[in-house]
């Protein structure tokens, strides 16, 4: 389980101070698929970063299976079982394909275990496995193997922040069907940052973030209704007005 | 013949553990301590100054030349002259380097320069590692100078590797490419402490149709100091790409110069160069995979590199 109490977030900018995420309580419990989403701007990916501890909490209280971990280091969380597929993905030069996936892993594992985690991302793994994670790849690809190093580490707490983003839509199905497995397969939490009605279908809580709080969190039967329904507004009171 | 030090260094530098199959030539602490020649490849000693002439004859195909020096002697100083004579449609891998262990309290010098002569449409895999250990307070300094020269058609891939232990270093490589000649450089390069390590190029692209691509990758730990000097200067129709691309930590000290010189509106030339630390995200995402950061700041270097 984990527990997020009264989490600020807060950057100086020009001398003034912005508040990203603004007194945000939550708990997310174990075994659970859960979606986040939210407007532009409203805060997700910065909650995903203060998690994995990528950002520094201004104050606030972090509490992963009963244990504090608002003082831990990216690489404490990452070995109590936390990992994050970054929404936009870093490239290394000279890094290989492989090499990513048995780091993610910590074990020299062999070719073929690693072709198996990028084929359940859609991607030829015999094409890509030696190939350098370097600007070369497609923002796609990239994406790709991102989420393959998170599916590679299998820990109990998986965050993946947009992973449908530069996805095509041929790989979308695909892509979905990843998510669907995960969810039957991964005992522990996935947390997914996503906007697309197709992944916050299969969640099993709906989680909205706006101007750095929790707008809105329940079952996915109660809470995408009420999305739905408020883009349904929109759609027609657009159409209104042409 | 070689002492347990020595074997060591030669494994160091030419990754050789026993002899090596083909032609080679050893050179211990000053003297000859191995060499072998075959029916294509001769090995002669200089009569007038230190080194040695390496004559290889026209056709000569998936060879191989072993020329390492080691120094295991403290305050032994060097100049060697070493000459490749390469005939025409040839297909050889040539192998140098040096290694010196100081233990004592003397710099320790080596100073090697090559020559080669490059036959019509001969293509030269040429790899040179240099390579220092020893705890003596005595410095280990390596001076390299490496000229070419290439003929119509031929194709000379250079490796040049310096990771360790070398605490001082000016290499000078120049080469003049004759019409549809190809001239590739990989350098890599790691300094740490207190080490300097200079590398200059200058290559002339005067035949029509020349081609090269100098490219070094170097890291720069501590207080170390890097300088790398690439011109290119191109004659006539031709191609010249020379990139630097530096990691640069701690207190360390790069430095980039490029220069083209083109002579020719068909010359077309471009320099590319890059310093800067190590990205941020990059670390993030290794420690995000459970690496902690000096073992992510390693992986990072080791690919970087490779
Ligand atoms: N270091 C910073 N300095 C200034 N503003 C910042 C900083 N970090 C985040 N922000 C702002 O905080 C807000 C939240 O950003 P965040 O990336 O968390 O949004 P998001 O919900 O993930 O949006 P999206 O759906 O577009 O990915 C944005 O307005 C962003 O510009
Ligand atoms: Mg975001």
């Amino acid at each position: 389980m984990l527990e997020l109490k009264d989490l600020t977030y807060q950057v100086e900018e020009n001398n003034e101070t912005l508040t990203i995420i603004d007194h945000l309580d939550l708990t997310i419990d174990d075994g659970k698929f859960i979606v986040i989403t939210g407007p532009n701007g409203g805060g997700k990916s910065t909650l995903a970063k203060l998690i994995m501890g990528v950002k520094e909490l201004t104050s606030g209280q972090m509490i992963f299976d009963g244990e504090d971990i608002t003082e831990c280091s990216i690489t404490d969380r990452a070995r109590k079982g936390i990992s994050f597929a970054f929404q936009q993905p870093v490239h290394f030069k000279g890094i290989k394909v492989l090499d990513l996936l048995r780091l993610a892993t910590g074990e020299n594992i062999s070719v073929a275990a690693a072709c198996e985690y990028l084929s359940k991302v859609g991607l030829c793994a015999k094409e890509y496995i030696d190939r350098e994670v370097n600007s070369s790849l497609s923002g796609g690809e990239l994406k790709r193997i991102e989420i393959a190093t998170v599916l590679a580490r299998g820990t109990k707490f998986s965050i993946f922040d947009e992973p449908e983003a530069g996805i095509d839509i041929w790989s979308f199905q695909n892509l979905i069907q990843v998510f669907e497995n995960i969810r039957k397969t991964v005992k522990g939490t996935v947390l997914i940052i996503s906007h697309q009605e197709r992944i916050l279908n299969i969640a099993d809580e709906i989680i909205v973030i706006e101007d750095g709080k929790v707008k809105k969190h329940g079952p996915k039967d109660e809470i995408l209704p009420e999305l739905l329904g408020t883009a349904d507004a929109v759609n027609r009171a657009c159409s209104k007005m042409s | 013949m070689l002492d347990n030090i020595q074997k060591q260094l030669l494994k160091e530098v030419v990754d050789l553990y026993k002899m090596p199959k083909g032609a080679y030539n050893i050179r211990a602490n000053g003297e000859k301590a191995a060499r072998n020649t075959t029916e294509n490849i001769d090995i002669v000693t200089k009569e007038d100054k230190p080194g040695i002439d390496i004559i290889i004859k026209d056709g000569t195909k998936n060879e191989s030349v072993h020329i390492p020096v080691v120094l295991s002697e403290s305050g032994l100083k060097e100049t060697v002259y070493n000459d490749f004579y390469i005939g025409e449609d040839c297909d050889v891998v040539i192998v140098a380097g040096c290694g010196i262990s100081n233990c004592g309290t003397h710099d320790s010098e080596h100073d090697g320069v090559h020559r080669f002569f490059v036959g019509k449409n001969s293509k030269i895999r040429y790899v040179e590692k240099h390579y220092g250990e020893g705890d003596g307070s005595g410095k280990r300094i390596l001076n390299p100078v490496t000229e070419v020269y290439q003929k119509e058609n031929s194709y000379v891939d250079m490796e040049m590797v310096q990771i360790k232990g070398v605490d001082s270093t000016h290499r000078i490589t120049k080469a003049e490419l004759g019409e549809g000649a190809t001239m590739i450089v990989h350098e890599r390069l790691m300094t740490h402490g207190e080490q300097k390590a200079t590398s200059v190029y200058e290559v002339e692209l005067n035949g029509e149709g020349s081609s090269t691509d100098v490219i070094s990758r170097s890291v720069a730990k501590d207080s170390s100091e890097q300088i790398f000097e690439a011109a290119i200067i191109g004659n006539t129709v031709c191609n010249g790409h020379a990139e630097c691309d530096a990691i640069i930590m701690d207190n360390a000290h790069v430095v980039a110069v490029p220069k083209l010189d083109a002579r020719n509106v068909d010359a077309a030339l471009i320099h590319e160069a890059a310093i800067g630390k190590i990205a941020g995200e990059q670390l993030i995402k290794l420690m995000s995979l459970g690496l902690t950061e000096k073992e992510a700041e390693e992986q990072i270097i080791g690919g970087f590199l490779r």
